[in-house]
C-alpha cells in the first residue's frame, strides 16, 4: 500500500513534564488502545486520529529525557522508533514534544531522535509557561537553525492540532531533510567505521546492518547494556573495535560517554542562539514564590502532611461520604434479590449469588478507591507537587534503600493495595518500583479493619479511661494500633530485605526534575482516573472474577446430602410445610419460621463442613492447631483468598449464623465467643488466638486482586507468586508466635 | 576545586567536571550538569537532603552523594 492510502504512523516522544499524555489524549480522544509490550513493564498505548482523511496511529512512547537505552525497558522506545519490534508499525514520523520554558533541555531529546533518520516533527508546547517566565521566543529564527517542522501548540486547550496534522502528513510524505550530526568529525568517522565492520563480519545479512543509531549507542554507552543485549550482529570482534575506537578517542580529547552530553548541549546552545531572549534581571516566578514555601524547612513539611493526610482520609472515606461504597452494596444486595425471585434454589443460584454476583462485586467494589486515589494523584501530578512530595520524603526513604517516589504508594497502600500498585508507575527504577509493588501490600488496608473490628469487639477486654462521653477505649485502640504498627514494621523490615538479597544492585539516580507549578487541567484528571478505573476492571476483574467461582465452587461441592443429619432434613421439611399452609403474610411471625431458620443455617454450616473447602480446612488443621485455630478457623482463611474481608461472613456460615453476618453482628460475636473445640468444652477463641488471627489477616496475601493487579503491572506472574509466599510465611511464622508468646504469658 | 555538596544555599557557579561514567554520572550530563553550565543551588529539603539546583532554566533534585561527584568553580 501506498502511503497516501494506508495510515500514517506517529511516533509520539518527548520528556516528562511536557504534556505528552495530554497531547497524545488531545489528539486522539477516547480510541485509544493500552497495552503492554511483552515481557517489559512498558505500557503500550496506541491512539487514532484523522484529518481531512487522513488516518494517523498516535503510538505513544514513555517520557524520557534521553534515548540511551540501559535496560530492556528503556530499549522499547528505541526498537519502536527504529521499526525493529513486529507488534507495531514501522512510523513514518516522529512527533517530538518539547517545553517551550524549557528548550535547552529538550533539546537534548530531538538531537537524539534527528539522528534516527525519521520524518520528524516538533510540537512547541507551553509556550504560556515560557512567557511566564519572561522568556522570549524567536520561533522564525529557530525554525531556521532547527530545519524541521516545528508547529506551536497548546495541548491542554486543544490549539494548534489542525496545523500539527497537517505538518505530520506532509513530513511522511517528504524527503527527510539532513540535519548535521551534534558529534565531532573524530567520532563520526569511529562509527561509520564500526558500520562497516559490522555489515561486513561475515555471519550477518549485510542487507539488514545495525542502524547508524544503535552503532552509535554501542560506542557511547558503557554499561554494557547493549553489548549484552543478544543483538547477534553484535560479536566479539566487533566489541574489541568499540573498545579501540573509545581509546583513540579517549586520546583525541573526546571521552566516552561524557562526549555524547557535551557535544549534544553544545548542539542545543547553538540552535537556541538569539531564539530565547531572558529577561536582564531574572523574574522571581509564580514557581518561586509557591516553592518557597512548599519546599520550605517548616511550611512545606506542614503542607505536606496536611496533604498527605488529606489523601489518605479522602481514599479511606470518599468511597462512603459519597456513598460509592453503599450504593454498590445496594446493587450487589438487588442483583441477588433478582437472582432469588427468579432462579429456583440451588447450585444456579448459589454460584449467581456467591460466585458470579459477588465476584463482580469484588471487582467493582475497588473503583471508588480508584477513582478517588488517582483523581488526588492526577492533581499533584499535573499541578506539579508529586515531584516535591517525593523531594520531601526521599531522605526518610532513602533509608530502606528506596527513593521518595515509593511514598506515595505506599502511602496510599493503607487504603487499598490495588490503586497504590498502579501508582507504582512513577518509580522508573524497576528494581525499587518492583521493592514498593512487594511491599505494598504489607501495608495495613481498609479491607483488613472488619477482621480487626470483629476480633478485638469479642476478643479484647474493653478497658477505658475517663467515663461517659470521654471514656477512652484505650486497649481497643491500642490493639488497632498494634496492628498498624505491625505492618509497618514488616513493610520496611522486608523492604530493607528485599533490597539486601533479590534487588541488591547500585543505588540509583535520584536526578529529577522539579517542574513548574501550574493549574491542574480538569481534562487530564479525569481521564486518567477513568483509564486507571477501566484498566483495573479489564484486565484484572476476568481473573478476580474466577477466583470468586472457584472459592465458591470449593465451598459448595460435592453437595452431599447423604452426610448431612437426617433427623435436620427431616425437621426442615416439616417445618416448610407447615409454612407452605400459612397465608404469606403471617409466615415471618410464626415460631416455625425462627426454628426453620435456625435449622436452614445449621444445614448451611454441615454443607461447608463436608464441602471440598470444610475437608481442607480439617486437612489443614495439623497446620493450623500451633496458631491457635480450629479446622473451622483454617476453612475460613482459605475461602477468604477472593479477599481477607470475606473471613467475617464465611465464620458466620460455618457457626450456623448464615449469609451475611458482618463485623458488628453481635450474634456472631457472641457465637465465636461460645464456639468450642469438637467433643470438648475447651473454647476455641481466647485472647491469643484473636490476636493469633488479626496478625495473620494483617501480614497475609490473601487478596486477589492486589496478586491480579500485580500480574498485570510487571506482566508476569512471578512476582505475585513471590508475595503469596512471602507474606504468607511471614503471616504463619507471626500468627504462631503471637499465640505462642500469648498463651506463655496467659499460662 | 569543590564539589557541589559543600557550596552554601544561595550559591551559584559552574560545573567543571562530574566524577565516573557510571549511570549516575550519565544521567546528570543528561540532565544539562556539563562541564562550564552555570547553575544555581536554591534549597535542601528539610531533612537535609536532597538539593534543589536550578540549571539550564529549571530546576533539578538530587541527592548530596551526587551532587559530591559535581567539581565546580
Amino acid at each position: 500500500m501506498s502511503v497516501a492510502t494506508r495510515p500514517i504512523t506517529v511516533a509520539l516522544i518527548g520528556n516528562p513534564n511536557t504534556g505528552k499524555s495530554t497531547l497524545f489524549n488531545a489528539l486522539s480522544g477516547l480510541r485509544q488502545r493500552v497495552g503492554n509490550y511483552p515481557g517489559v513493564t512498558v505500557e503500550k498505548k496506541i491512539g487514532r486520529t484523522e484529518f481531512h482523511g487522513r488516518q494517523f496511529t498516535v503510538v505513544d512512547l514513555p517520557g524520557t529525557y534521553s534515548l540511551a537505552p540501559r535496560s530492556p525497558d528503556e530499549m522499547v522506545a528505541v526498537d519502536v522508533l527504529l521499526g525493529r519490534r513486529n507488534d507495531v508499525e514501522p512510523i513514518d514520523v516522529v512527533l517530538c514534544i518539547v517545553d517551550a520554558s524549557n528548550l535547552e533541555r529538550n533539546l537534548y531529546l530531538v538531537s537524539q531522535v534527528l539522528e534516527l533518520g525519521l520524518p520528524t516533527v516538533v510540537a512547541l508546547n507551553m509556550t504560556d509557561v515560557a512567557e511566564g517566565k519572561g522568556l522570549a521566543l524567536d520561533v522564525d529564527r529557530l525554525r531556521k537553525q532547527l530545519p524541521v517542522r516545528i508547529v506551536p501548540v497548546q495541548a491542554n486547550r486543544g490549539t494548534g492540532l489542525a496545523e500539527l496534522k497537517k505538518q505530520l502528513a506532509a513530513a511522511a510524505e517528504s524527503p527527510v531533510p539532513s540535519v548535521p550530526s551534534p558529534f565531532p568529525e573524530a567520532f563520526q568517522q569511529e562509527v561509520e567505521q564500526l558500520g562497516r565492520r559490522s555489515s561486513s563480519n561475515g555471519h550477518v545479512d549485510p542487507k539488514t546492518p545495525l542502524p547508524r543509531y544503535l552503532l552509535e549507542r554501542l560506542l557511547l554507552d558503557t554499561s554494557g547494556y547493549l553489548a549484552s543485549s543478544g543483538l547477534d550482529t553484535i560479536d566479539e570482534p566487533l566489541l574489541g573495535e568499540v573498545r579501540d575506537a573509545r581509546s583513540r578517542l579517549a586520546n583525541a580529547g573526546l571521552p566516552v560517554p561524557a562526549i555524547e552530553a557535551i557535544a549534544r548541549y553544545q548542539w542545543a546552545g547553538s540552535v537556541l542562539t538569539g531564539v530565547v531572549t531572558r529577561p536582564a534581571q531574572r523574574k522571581a516566578t509564580l514557581t518561586d514564590r509557591i516553592d518557597r514555601v512548599l519546599t520550605h524547612r517548616v511550611w512545606g513539611a506542614l503542607v505536606f502532611l496536611c496533604v498527605m493526610l488529606l489523601l489518605f482520609l479522602a481514599v479511606y472515606y470518599v468511597p462512603d461520604i459519597t456513598r460509592a461504597s453503599a450504593t454498590i452494596d445496594w446493587l450487589m444486595e438487588l442483583a441477588s434479590a433478582g437472582v432469588v425471585r427468579v432462579v429456583p434454589e440451588g447450585a444456579l443460584r448459589s454460584l449467581l449469588i456467591t460466585g458470579i454476583v459477588g465476584g463482580v462485586g469484588g471487582v467493582v467494589v475497588f473503583l471508588p478507591q480508584i477513582f478517588t486515589l488517582f483523581f488526588f494523584i492526577a492533581v499533584l501530578e499535573d499541578c506539579g507537587y508529586m515531584a516535591r512530595a517525593a523531594y520531601l520524603m526521599d531522605k526518610l526513604m532513602s533509608r530502606i534503600g528506596l527513593s521518595g517516589k515509593s511514598f506515595i504508594p505506599l502511602l496510599s497502600s493503607f487504603a487499598c493495595a490495588v490503586p497504590a500498585i498502579m501508582a507504582t508507575r512513577v518509580i522508573e527504577n524497576r528494581r525499587d518500583r518492583l521493592v514498593t509493588i512487594l511491599v505494598a501490600p504489607l501495608m495495613s488496608c481498609s479491607a483488613r479493619l472488619p477482621v480487626y473490628t470483629l476480633l478485638i469487639a469479642a476478643f479484647i477486654p474493653n478497658l477505658t479511661i475517663g467515663s461517659g462521653w470521654f471514656a477512652v477505649p484505650w486497649l481497643h485502640a491500642l490493639t488497632l494500633f498494634a496492628m498498624y504498627a505491625l505492618t509497618i514494621v514488616a513493610g520496611v523490615a522486608a523492604a530493607w530485605v528485599f533490597k539486601k538479597t533479590l534487588f541488591r544492585g547500585p543505588t540509583p539516580p535520584f536526578v529529577m526534575e522539579l517542574p513548574s507549578y501550574k493549574l491542574p487541567g480538569l481534562g487530564v484528571v479525569l481521564h486518567r482516573m477513568f483509564e486507571q478505573g477501566w484498566a483495573f476492571v479489564y484486565r484484572a476483574g476476568t481473573l478476580i472474577l474466577a477466583v470468586s467461582i472457584l472459592v465458591w465452587a470449593l465451598a459448595y461441592y460435592p453437595r452431599d446430602a447423604t452426610r448431612i443429619d437426617a433427623a435436620l432434613l427431616v425437621r426442615q421439611a416439616e417445618l416448610q410445610q407447615q409454612l407452605d399452609a400459612t397465608p404469606a403474610a403471617d409466615r415471618d411471625s410464626l415460631p416455625a419460621a425462627v426454628q426453620l431458620a435456625a435449622i436452614d443455617n445449621h444445614i448451611a454450616a454441615a454443607h461447608l463442613e463436608n464441602s471440598y473447602l470444610g475437608r481442607m480446612g480439617k486437612a489443614i488443621e495439623p497446620a493450623v492447631r500451633p496458631l491457635g485455630w480450629d479446622w473451622r478457623i483454617g476453612c475460613a482463611a482459605i475461602a477468604s483468598f477472593p479477599a481477607r474481608e470475606v473471613v467475617v461472613a464465611t465464620l458466620g456460615v460455618i457457626y450456623n449464623l448464615g449469609e451475611g453476618q458482618d463485623e458488628g453482628s453481635d450474634a456472631l460475636q457472641d457465637t465465636l465467643r461460645a464456639a468450642t473445640w469438637a467433643g470438648t468444652d475447651r473454647p476455641v477463641f481466647n485472647v491469643p488466638v484473636a490476636l493469633s488471627i488479626m496478625v495473620f489477616f494483617a501480614l497475609c496475601a490473601q487478596c486477589a486482586s492486589t496478586l491480579a493487579v500485580m500480574r498485570r503491572e510487571t506482566g508476569t506472574w512471578r512476582w505475585p507468586a513471590l508475595t503469596f509466599v512471602y507474606m504468607t510465611t511471614l503471616a504463619y511464622v507471626a500468627a504462631l508466635v503471637t499465640y505462642q508468646v500469648g498463651m506463655w504469658i496467659g499460662s | 576545586m569543590s564539589s557541589l555538596a559543600t557550596l552554601e544555599v544561595g550559591s551559584s557557579g559552574k560545573v567543571a567536571a562530574i566524577e565516573g561514567d557510571d549511570e549516575i554520572s550519565l544521567r546528570l550530563m543528561e540532565m544539562g550538569l556539563t562541564p562550564g553550565a552555570p547553575f544555581t543551588l536554591i534549597g535542601v529539603a528539610p531533612l537535609g537532603d536532597p538539593l534543589e539546583l536550578e540549571i539550564r532554566g529549571y530546576r533539578l533534585s538530587l541527592r548530596k552523594s551526587e551532587a559530591q561527584r559535581i567539581r565546580v568553580n
